[in-house]
């Protein structure tokens, strides 16, 4: 693995770090951010949650970090970026300062400018036995395969929604798991008709097509939804997987003896820390992204989002949106503030192209409108808290739904659970707080706050802490 | 290979590839096991991606580290919660 070993090579600079702009996120958009700001000329931070460079999308992607990851961390080494991988932004500060948790440990980093890059996670729904051993986020298990979790000879079930169940499927099957079916929620026809309009995007059509020949003999089939994941022990509400049952809409079942399932129903964007930040956010369909103008700069004027951040649309918009949020964050610094950033226009289209594809991604593969049917009582709707759907479905707003069952107050704060009980009804977008997420915007250790210089705490009191 | 490295799960050692996840040196272990639930589940590696916080685990004495987060490093010792 040539990657992680050239990126710890980086390591080594102080816990406390001043920079003129702080790019967060080390994905495709993050990578392009970091390496424009850089070569117009201005100091560059880039900050990453993961021990190495290229977000879930290129370390998901068998054999790319080598090709599109290093020689872009060689041109950074080169541009004098530091790069900063295990590093967590906990808590932005009134004053600017990031109280950061960088290998465990605090840090702290002043930037006078922030371009957010980190990305989007997968929607991932309950379903009664989601919490066995054996059943994954798709992407998530195609990351840690990746990394070299074992995969080799098991059978594994991909499925629910979206085009990525695909990409899913293939890295699973070359790393040596017997795929033995992708079950799509969208029905057959819906799969065709997404496939004859991919003939508008010809490199989308292309990446289908090499996906699909990679998949050959593996069957691929449109209208199955999830009903449960059983375990080995019946009895056993936390035995490991070994069937899956899938549903028809009309009724019809059939199960599968599995060893693995990956789950996945499209992705949501990260949009905590620009929430923390004051960032304006809007919903476009079922995907809350934060509001940035044509330069990616978002309603705060130090602040830029690049990537998934601005709605979901994939790596070659993020590697343009990026380029053009990093030059616009470098230009405020280096030139009269009258003028207007350089622009590019291939990037610009190559980000609005990609918008439109991901438009109709989002009308292909919409989350399930019938969530709370699916759930049964005991249904653990949070798995953080083990919250039940019983324990949970009798309260009109998520705030009486956490102050009685802690749902949603664990872990993940409310990242999966969040999404899921808006999904199921319980939580209409306009119901929701203008500003839900309270620092830390991760779990931290109660030290690291108080590693914080005094000027730089804020009123804010900490929502959790170990 | 030259750059592996040796780290203990719950006291076993296992060598791994430099940069490992540490969670899939649990799973190279046999021990894909993260985190205690609060009603007392054995959880697993969920998400891959640092958002479930399922794949917790105790490294070099500090505990609650995502599995899936942290790259293993020569001498690590990694401890699950016990259950």
């Amino acid at each position: 693995m040539n990657a992680p070993r050239e990126f710890m090579n980086l390591i080594g600079e102080p816990a406390d770090l001043a920079t003129d702009v702080a790019v967060i996120g080390a994905g495709p958009a993050g990578l392009a951010a970091a390496e424009a700001a850089a070569t117009a000329g201005v100091r560059v931070a880039l900050l990453d949650a993961a021990p190495v460079a290229g977000g879930n999308v290129w370390r998901a992607r068998a054999a790319t970090p080598d090709t599109e990851v290093a020689p872009r961390l060689r041109r950074l080494a080169g541009l004098g970026v530091v790069v900063m991988p295990g590093t967590r932004v906990v808590w932005p500060q009134p004053d600017g300062t990031l109280l950061l948790e960088r290998d465990g440990s605090p840090a702290t980093l002043r930037a006078k400018r922030i371009v957010l890059a980190t990305g989007a996670r997968e929607r991932l729904l309950p379903f009664p036995g989601w919490t066995r051993r054996g059943v994954f986020g798709a992407g998530g298990l195609q990351a840690l395969a990746k990394g070299g979790w074992p995969v080799q000879g098991r059978r594994v079930l991909v499925a629910g929604t979206g085009p990525l169940l695909l990409a899913a499927a293939a890295t699973l099957r070359r790393a040596g798991a017997h795929v033995i079916e992708v079950a799509f929620e969208a029905e057959t026809a819906t799969l065709a008709g997404f496939a004859m309009r991919l003939a508008a995007f010809p490199a989308r059509a292309l990446d289908a097509l090499t996906l699909r020949a990679s998949l050959a003999g593996v069957p691929v089939r449109g209208g199955w939804r999830i009903v449960e994941a059983q375990g080995v022990d019946a009895a056993d509400p936390a035995s490991p997987l070994a069937q899956v049952t899938l549903a028809r809409a009309n009724g019809r079942t059939r199960t599968l003896e599995v060893d693995d399932l990956a789950v996945s129903w499209g992705l949501v964007p990260q949009v905590e820390l620009a929430e923390s930040l004051g960032c304006a956010l809007a919903w476009r369909g079922h995907e809350r992204h934060v509001v940035v103008d044509t330069d990616q700069r978002t309603t705060r004027a130090d602040v830029f989002a690049a990537g998934e951040q601005g709605g979901v649309a994939g790596a070659a918009a993020a590697l343009a949106s990026g380029a053009i949020a990093g030059r616009a964050a470098a230009h405020d610094l280096i030139a009269d503030a009258q003028t207007d950033p350089p622009v590019d226009l291939h990037d610009r289209q190559r980000r609005d192209r990609a918008a439109r594809f991901a438009a109709l991604v989002a009308a292909t593969f919409p989350p399930p409108a019938d969530l709370a049917a699916r759930w049964r009582d005991d249904t653990l709707v949070c798995r953080c808290e083990d919250v039940a759907w019983s324990a949970v479905r009798a309260f009109d707003t998520p705030r009486e739904a956490k102050m009685a069952t802690r749902c949603g107050m664990g872990h993940c704060q409310g990242r999966t659970c969040g999404e899921a009980l808006r999904l199921a009804g319980c939580a209409s977008p306009a119901s929701l707080p203008a500003r839900p997420v309270r620092a830390p915007i991760v779990p931290v250790p109660l030290s690291h706050v108080l590693a914080l210089p005094a000027e730089a705490e804020s009123d804010d009191a900490p929502a959790r802490a170990h | 290979m030259t750059n592996d490295v040796l780290v203990h799960v719950d006291g076993c050692p296992v060598r791994v590839p430099a940069g490992t996840p540490v969670a899939v040196a649990c799973a190279q272990a046999g021990a894909p096991d993260g985190r205690l639930s609060a009603s007392g589940q054995r959880r697993h590696a969920f998400c891959g991606m640092g958002v479930c916080g399922e794949c917790r685990v105790t490294v070099d004495g500090r505990p609650h580290r995502l599995g899936c987060q942290v790259a293993c490093l020569e001498g690590m010792r990694i401890t699950r919660d016990a259950g």
